[in-house]
This record gives C-alpha cells, structure tokens and sequence, in this order.
C-alpha cells in the first residue's frame, strides 16, 4: 500500500492539519513506513473472527436522568481563547465566493 | 533531620510514634526536587498545597482523628491526571495554560485518604512515546545515567520515584507506558486490568487501552495505592462492577508456601533484539523458579510479530478521534494570526501539536478512513480478538506468563530516530494492553552497563492481588 | 396535460427530534430549551479533556417508545458510534450517534385519509446527541457559540422514499409531530428547533423505475415551508431536466422568504465520518421485557383512538380526527367516555364549545374549569330532556364556567332552568295557545301544517322558554289531529 501526496492532503484536510513542503515530504515517507508497519496484519487469516471492540464484560451502564450541574457559567468560559461574558467566540467561517 | 523512605507503612509508622512529621517529609521532598531539577521531572511542584495538607495530617494526628490510608504519601501525577484549579497540559504546547474544571476521580480518592500530591510530571505529548523525548517541555533524564532516557510515556513518574522525589506516583499505561520507563528506572510500575481504574479525568489517548496505575519501590506500596484508586465509577462507563479487594492487606499476609505455574515465550525471550544479559537473567530466574518448586513451562506465542502493528493501527485509530478536540475553538492554544475558522483549527493544531503526535494522528486518520476501513480498521479489531483468546487459552493453563519488559536496558537520549525502531520496542509491553490483562514490571536486575532491566509478568484479568503477590516474592527472593 | 403530470416526485425525510429528558444524552447537566449561554453545561458537554460520556436511561425509554409507536423492531444489542468532524458548535470534534446498530428498525407510519391510509415505511431510528448553536449575527467578525443545546438528546427518524408529494410530505411531519407530543418525548416544535427536518428530494419521469438524483433540502423550520421547498423542487428539478440539465447531488438552503432553494456550495466534498465504534460506552442490551415494560407505559395511540373513536363508538372521521389531534384533548375525551354513553354528544361539547373556549384563550383543555363529570352531567340533563339544548348553550354553560364549583343541575335549579315538563301543565299551555289563534288552528287543519311553529311559539312565550319541546309538539299534535 503506497501513500502519496493525494492521500496525504486527503488525511490533512480530514485531521485539520497543515505541512510545509518539507513537512509534506517527511509525512509521506514516516507514514509509508507506517503502513508497511501495520501492512504485516494481513498474514493473519480473521475468517469467522468477531472484531474486539468492548474491553470490559459489563453492559447497559446508564445513569438515572438526575440533574447535576457542576460548573458555572465563568468557569466554562474560563479556558476560552477568546470569549466575551456569555460566548466563546470563534472568527467566522468565510463565505466562499 | 533527614528522611529515608522505605515504605508508606513504615512512614506511617514513624509519623505516628513522633520520630518525624508530615510536614518534615514535604521539606525533604521539596529539597530533593529542588536539587535533581536537571532531570526535568516536575513540570509543576505543588509545594503550597502539600504544606498545607502535610500540616492538617499532623494536626489530625495531634489530635486523634482518624486519618485516611495514604496520610503522609507523598504522591506525583504523570501531567495527563486532572487536578482541580491546576493546569494539565499532557505535556503538549496546544494546553500549556489550560486549567482543569475537575479532579480526576484518581485524585479524588487519593485526596480522600488524605495523600500529598506533590506536583505534576513530565511526559511523552499525548502519552505518544517510549523515550520521554516526546515532551514539549523538554526530555526527563533517567537519574541513573542522565545521558539515557527514562522511558515513555511515564518517564517524569518514573524518574520521580526512582530518583527519591516523591514515595510513588502514578502514569498512565498503553503499550507500555508504566513498565517500560518502571524497568529502564528500576521501580516497579503496573498496569492493572483495564476497567479496573477510574479514566474520568484522565487525558485520554487510546480509550480501549489506556490504564491508569503506580509506579512504587515495593509491592506493598503498589497494592496499597491500587486498592484506594481502583473501583467501579460512575462517571467513567467503562470501568468493573468486581468490588475491589484490599490488596495490601492480602499480600501482607499471603502464604509464603504457595507454588506458582508460570509460563513463557521462547520466542520473547530468544528473539534476537533481545540483549543476551537480559535473556540470561531471566533464563536463571526460570530456573531459580523451578527450583524453588514453582512450574515455569515454554510456551509458544505465534502472534509475536503483529503485536506491535495491531497495536499502532487501533490506539492511533482511536487517538485521531480523542485529539479532534484540541482545535482551538473551546479551550487550549489558539493560533493568533488566524482570521477564519478553517485556518484557526488547522493552524492552532498544526502549531501545538508535537510531530509524533501529528504522525499518529494522521495514521489513525487513515485506518479509519473510507476505502480503508475495514483493511485496517476492523482487520486488526479482529486480530485483537484472536490475540485475546490465545492469552486467555494460555492462561487458563497458567497463572502467570514471564517475560522480558524490554529488550534492552535504558538506551541514549537521540539514539533512536527511526519512529519505528522506537515502535518496535513496546514488543513486549503492547501485549496486556491489547488484550486488557494486568501486567506488572519488576525490577529484579542490573545489567553490566550500570542500567536496571525488569522482568514483567501478565496476570489474569482482575487478578490484581495475585500478580501483585508474586510480585512480592520475587522481590523478596529473586 | 401539462409537463410537470408527466413526472413524479420521490420524498425521503430525516426527522430530528429532541427528547424531553431533565438532562443531556450523556452527562448530567441540564438539558431544558433556553437559559442564559452556556450555563447548562459540564465539563462532558465542553469535550474537556478526561471528560466521558454516561448514557441517560430516559434516552433510550423514549427512543422504545417511539419505535414501537411506529411499528419498528427494536434492535437487541446497541452499539454506540463516533462520527467524526470538525466544526466550532461541536466540542469533541465528533458526535456520539449510532451507526451499524440503529434501535429502530423497518418500521412504519400511516398518512392520509381514514381507511384510505398510506403506509410510509421508516427506515430506521437512533439516538444520538445533538450539538450547540452558532450565532452569526450578533457580531460582525466573530461567531458566538452557545454550548446549552450541545449534548441534547435527540432521535432521527429516517423514512423510506415512500412519500410521492409535498402534501404527503406535509403529512408525514404533522402525524410524526403528533406522534412525539402523544408520547411526550418531544414538544415538536420546528420554531424553537426541537423538531427539525431535512428533505431528500428527487423526480423522475412516471414509468421510469430508477430514482433521479437526490437532492437535500435543509433549513425548514416549519412543517409549511417543508411543503414549500418541495414544491419548489419539484419545479426546479423538472425545470432543468427539460432543459436538458443535469441534477446536481448536493445540499441546498430553503430559504423562508421568497420560498426558493440555494444550493450550499461547500468546500469539501463528501465528508468522510470515519465512524467506529464508540470505545467509551458499552453496548445497550435491550431485552423482550425491556420492551414489554416500555409497551405498558404507553398511552393509546392516535391512529389506535381513530379506529375506536370510528369503529367502536361510531362517531365520524371528521370528529375522531379533531379528538386526536391533540393529546390531552383525547386524554379529556376517554374520560368523558368513561361517565357517559352518548358518545355523539361527549363528542360534540368537546370539538364545540370546549375547543372553543380553549382557542379563544389560548389555554390547554387541562386548565378547561369544568370537569368531565361536568359535561357528563350537562349531557344527561338534556338526554333526559330536563333542559333543552337551546337554554344550555345559551345560559347554562356560560354561567357554568363562572361557577364550575356548582354542579351543573343544582346551577340550573338556581337560575330556574329546569325544563318544564309536567304534561298537564304544558297541556293547559297548548289550549291556551290554541285558543289564541282560532283562524290559524283552522288553517293548520286545512293543511298549512307550517303553522306548527307559531303554536309552539306561544307555548313556549308563555312558559318562558322551559316547555319541553318534544312534550309541547306532542301535546300540540294531539289536540290539533285529534279534535
């Protein structure tokens, strides 16, 4: 399996991240290690194998519909980057033209 | 007046009889921070808030009360542990002034037994490595040769223990993250079971296998810490109904009589990156162990090899989805110079993030993404599942499995470059994780060069109390 | 025939509906509409790091009832699903939503006419939580987000493409709206958002078997500017194949004021979820008893009321349809029931003057100030022709509402509305009245038996309006055929 750079732009846009040129370069090339890496799992035959999704054996946890409020309005604002007494506030999204 | 520490209980013993205070034990720690600050262990020391809870636990002693089960314990968090009106940053610049809103449920109850919490610890960003060299704050060193690394992720909670700067402390465990940094240190570190301790409050990487758990010098310490963090909780809906038993208290007073039936991989032990005096050392230890009339039998382990890759294609999968949240919008570091939403959450990530956590990020974006889904994704889902059953046939027929923790001993800080050749050293430890078994470090040797190694034993899923009973008696015997 | 009968329309709508729980889908913090930004919140809805989800029982009690509302089967084991995006009113940068293992399955809802219904199949129903606002328009840079809403839960409901025009459309969405304040898991209301709809619209040619290209429709906020967007589509959609254009599949904005459609040219191509299963929550096992206990929580259905109201009580489509449209009405109605058994008149008071004086004050039948053994007694007293129907309309029910502490015959007594109904009494009346009018008796014997009115008119006058009718025409009768 070989990554390249239509991947790599495809798995940045998906990820919100951005690489200069020579950013761009290196990612492919760790990442195409990284797939060989991980490529090695398909010597193991899964016919008939369930995936392992839950680590624990219990199910149906669930909790009562009970109001617990525990943080105040200035505490959630508080980490904020930028927010005013009521908002967190974000630049807007561009209206492409 | 000096202070040697030896265990929690003895501590608390002299505490009692009068021969030292609380608040004596918080200046020794304090001073000891202070001089190995070189090894870049605490990112924050909370030397305020120890003083005050160290002088309340002497006042509550002068005056009777009842003290809880850790009183006078001094404790560090690996900096991934929320504390209440403290920043926790997981090491990484995208939330180095973030404060959290909540205590951890750890920290809850360490608080409840009235524990010290002495401050937080450096680590890999994200709980992303093996080296410690992952840290926006800088590498920690490994005291013993502070040209070597201490391991990874829990490298600062490692070093803190091993180094003297605090009793125990806790880190957080993936694919190895406690044991391996515990073996390169020479403390011991565990992973209990997963579901076993609380992860509400804790910054999660890879939620199906990340475990919160103790780095200590004895098993006694360890048991004691485990059975006051451990617990069904009801704001982590993946932790265990199974009560939790007093593990301290059962190793204390465990029949030294009892014959064990271990087994062990040829194929860990023999492989070839295995370092031969790490090979050696715990082939005489199989010995000793079979002379002493315990049953250790070979036993073969095919999936050795797909380990570390099933291990790289699930947790960086789940990982890509837990960091979505770090995008500058909420909370964290946002890129200043970004004027529209699109460049605000890219920029912001792009520059906070570390380059391993972006290489994983981009590889768990991968494996979950469309076309390759099920080639990666649910294919090593499944070979997850096959791994479990073989270690659960393997341990219906033993109690424990042996192996290496490592295959070498602490390696230079920069030798490593190759990101997989850094993977490829979790072989033995991304094992427990995958399948959720407890698994425990032990630090019975030292290598030729000077450098600790540990033997590691996977125990039973929820049998904490066991492994950690055979961890007494190795120590004690071997 | 014109261009437009030649083609017909395929409806598919998602209906998104907010459950009426104390709190979120996931954590505890409170869940109810409005509030001051941002204080219905917790560190699970800010996605703060550490933080996880907790599922919320009522969740999935609402979510069972609404699938077997709709005839669904429900899915035994449940699993949870990331679906993972980036956007500012999303903190986790992912939804917790279902995926593979929807609770709800192949189920159906009746629209139309009374035994001329049309079965919509629905596809499917999950639950899943929803995310919190942004506001554009406060501030001319920045966006503002308010967090309340995030973490709400909510159910989509996803219909097949069973629904042939807007009309249907328009349908649909009403008896799904109908449905969630009946069971009171939703208060269905498209204004403040806590029901919403999307629409995937597409038209083909009437005997061509393959769907055209699809095309979503977004931003309805009410079940009128759903038929409205449709109905535009429909034209749009047309309007370009015969000009020999392509359908675009895209996502398009209804836009309320000129009743169009804009297309929502976006950057990014088709998102990519990547959904997996959400490692966080453990599976939700639902058993046969599970459902049972559910089942006998429920009230009676509309649709199940219709058939009764109609079949058993025999009362017409038109009256069954106004005494369920609302759930309390039918609540008021099946008490009613339950003290008499002149269904046709029960019926009558309550579609009458009882939603009357609800309209004219804005209130709930429930804050109505008369009870159902009120209007039970109110009934009897002109079944057994105690007060004619008349005078109770008239004077009774009004002074009735004034004083709803009195029972309505004693009111009656005191205003002296009691019919008279002594026989010999109205007997004497009736002479009287007949000799009055001697020329008009003889009239009324040649023939002009119109003359009746005027008879009984007198009767009437000279009683003050409390002559039993039906003993005063008989009376009348009598003496006038008899001789």
């Amino acid at each position: 399996m070989k990554v390249d750079k239509q991947l790599v732009d495809k798995l940045a846009n998906l990820s919100k991240l951005n690489f200069t040129e020579s950013e761009e370069q290196e990612i492919i090339k760790d990442l195409n290690k990284m797939v060989d890496f991980v490529d090695k799992l398909k010597e193991i035959p899964v016919d008939g194998v369930e995936p392992l999704i839950y680590m624990i054996d219990e199910t149906n946890v669930m909790r009562e519909d009970e109001v617990k409020m525990e943080i105040t309005k200035e505490e959630a604002l508080k980490n904020a980057p930028l927010a005013d007494s009521d908002y967190f506030k974000v630049p807007k999204v561009l209206k492409k033209k | 007046m000096s202070f040697e520490f030896s265990s929690i209980l003895q501590m608390q013993e002299d505490v009692r009889l009068g021969k030292i205070s609380c608040r004596d034990i918080v200046s020794h720690y304090i001073a000891v921070i202070e001089t190995k600050k070189h090894l870049n262990v605490f990112l924050e020391v909370f030397a305020e808030e120890a003083f005050q809870k160290a002088e309340a636990t002497d006042n509550k002693i002068k005056s009777s009360e009842k003290t809880g089960k850790l009183f006078g314990c001094v404790v560090a968090l690996k900096d991934v542990i929320s504390i209440k009106g403290k920043n926790v940053t997981a090491s990484s610049q995208i939330l180095k002034n973030f404060t959290s809103l909540y205590n951890a449920t750890v920290v809850e109850r360490l608080l409840a037994e009235d524990a010290i919490i002495i401050g937080r610890t450096n680590c890999d960003e994200f709980a992303m490595g093996s080296s410690n060299e992952n840290s926006s704050f800088g590498n920690v060193l490994n005291d013993l040769d502070n040209t070597k690394v201490p391991g990874g992720s829990s490298g600062g909670s490692a070093v803190a223990v091993q180094a003297g700067m605090c009793m125990v402390s806790l880190g957080t465990d993936t694919g190895g993250s406690i044991r391996q940094p515990a073996s390169f240190c020479g403390v011991i570190g565990m992973k209990p079971t997963y579901g076993r301790v609380s992860r509400y409050g804790v910054i999660a990487y890879a939620s199906s296998f990340d475990q919160v758990g103790p780095f200590a010098k004895t098993a006694d310490d360890a048991a004691l810490i485990l059975e006051v963090i451990a617990g069904k909780d009801e704001h982590d809906a993946t932790t265990s109904i199974l009560p939790v038993e007093e593990y301290s208290k059962e190793i204390r007073n465990q029949k030294s009589a009892i014959k064990y039936k271990f087994a062990y991989y040829p194929q860990a032990i023999g492989h070839e990156k295995v370092d031969p005096e790490i090979r050696e050392a715990i082939y005489n230890t199989i010995e000793k162990l079979k002379a002493d009339g315990h049953s250790v039998e070979a036993k073969d382990f095919k999936y050795l090899d797909y380990l570390v890759p099933v291990y790289y294609v699930l947790t960086t999968a789940e990982a890509s989805s837990n960091l979505s949240r770090y995008a500058g919008i909420h909370y964290g570091y946002r890129d200043k110079g970004a004027t529209e939403m699109e460049d605000v959450i890219r920029n912001s990530r792009s520059k906070g993030f570390g380059k391993e956590v972006q290489r994983r990020i981009m590889l768990g974006t991968f494996v979950l993404s469309s076309g390759y889904y099920d080639a990666y994704y649910t294919h090593a889902q499944k070979v997850r599942q096959i791994i479990r059953n073989e270690t659960e046939n393997i341990l219906s027929q033993y109690d424990y499995i042996i192996l290496p923790t490592t295959p070498t001993t602490a390696f230079g800080i920069g030798q490593i470059k190759d990101p997989i050749e850094m993977y490829l050293a979790d072989i033995f430890t991304v094992q427990a994780p995958i399948t959720g078994n407890p698994a425990i470090s032990v630090p019975l040797f030292r290598h030729s060069n000077g450098m600790p190694f540990g033997l590691q034993i996977i125990g039973k899923r929820y049998k904490e109390k066991e492994l950690l009973s055979v961890t007494k008696l190795l120590q004690q015997g071997y | 025939m014109n261009i437009y009968d030649t083609y017909e329309v395929v409806i598919g709508l998602e209906v998104h509906t907010q459950l009426l729980t104390k709190t979120k889908a996931y954590s505890g913090d409170i869940a109810a509409y409005g509030g001051e930004a941002n204080t219905h919140v917790s560190v699970v809805t800010l996605g703060h790091p550490g933080s996880l989800p907790v599922f919320n029982k009522r969740t999935l009690e609402f979510a069972m009832k609404m699938g077997i509302a709709c005839n669904c089967s429900i899915t035994k084991v449940n699993q949870f699903a990331r679906k993972n995006y980036f956007y500012a009113d999303l903190p986790k940068g992912y939804q917790i939503t279902q995926d593979k293992t929807p609770l709800c399955t192949n189920g159906y809802i009746l629209i139309g006419e009374f035994g001329k219904e049309k079965k919509i199949g629905i596809t499917r129903i999950h639950m899943e939580e929803d995310a919190g606002k942004s506001i554009h328009d406060l501030d001319p840079f920045y966006t503002l987000i308010d967090l309340n809403r995030a973490g709400t839960p909510l159910i989509e409901i996803v219909s097949e493409p069973d629904l042939r025009s807007a009309d249907e459309a328009y349908d649909y969405i009403t008896e799904i709206r109908k449905l969630v304040r009946h069971l009171d898991i939703c208060d269905g209301n498209m204004e403040e958002g806590s029901l919403r709809c999307d629409a995937n619209i597409s038209v083909r040619k009437k005997d061509e078997k393959d769907f055209g290209v699809k095309v979503e429709v977004k931003n309805m906020n009410s079940i009128r500017n759903v038929k409205r967007a449709i109905e535009f589509e429909i034209k749009r959609q047309i309007d370009a194949i015969e000009k020999g254009e392509t359908i675009v599949q895209e996502t398009r904005s209804f836009d309320g004021i000129n009743g169009s459609t804009k297309s929502m040219r976006s950057k990014e191509s088709a998102h990519d979820y990547r959904y997996f299963p959400e490692p966080d929550l453990p599976p939700l096992i639902v058993t046969e008893k599970m459902i049972d206990d559910v089942k006998k929580e429920m009230p009676a259905l509309p649709k199940q009321l219709m058939h009764k109201y109609i079949e058993q009580l025999h009362l017409s489509v038109y009256d069954a349809e106004i005494l369920t449209s609302e759930k309390n009405v039918s609540l008021y109605f099946e008490e009613l029931i339950t003290k008499t058994k002149n269904y046709k008149s029960a019926a009558n008071w309550i579609i009458g003057p009882v939603k009357e004086w609800c309209n004219t004050n804005a209130k709930d039948i429930f804050e109505f100030p008369l009870t159902t053994n009120h209007l039970t007694e109110i009934i009897q007293l002109i079944d057994t022709g105690k007060i004619n129907f008349t005078i109770v309309t008239q004077q009774l029910f009004p002074a009735l509402l004034n004083e709803p502490n009195e029972t309505a015959e004693g009111l009656a007594k005191k205003l002296n509305l009691i019919q008279q109904q002594d026989s010999s009494l109205i007997e004497a009346l009736a002479e009287d009245a007949l000799a009055k009018y001697p020329e008009k008796v003889a009239e009324y014997k040649n023939g002009k038996k119109g003359l009746m009115g005027l008879f009984m008119g007198e009767v009437m006058k000279m009683s003050g309006g409390k002559a039993d009718p039906k003993i005063a025409t008989k009376i009348l009768e009598e003496k006038l055929n008899g001789g």
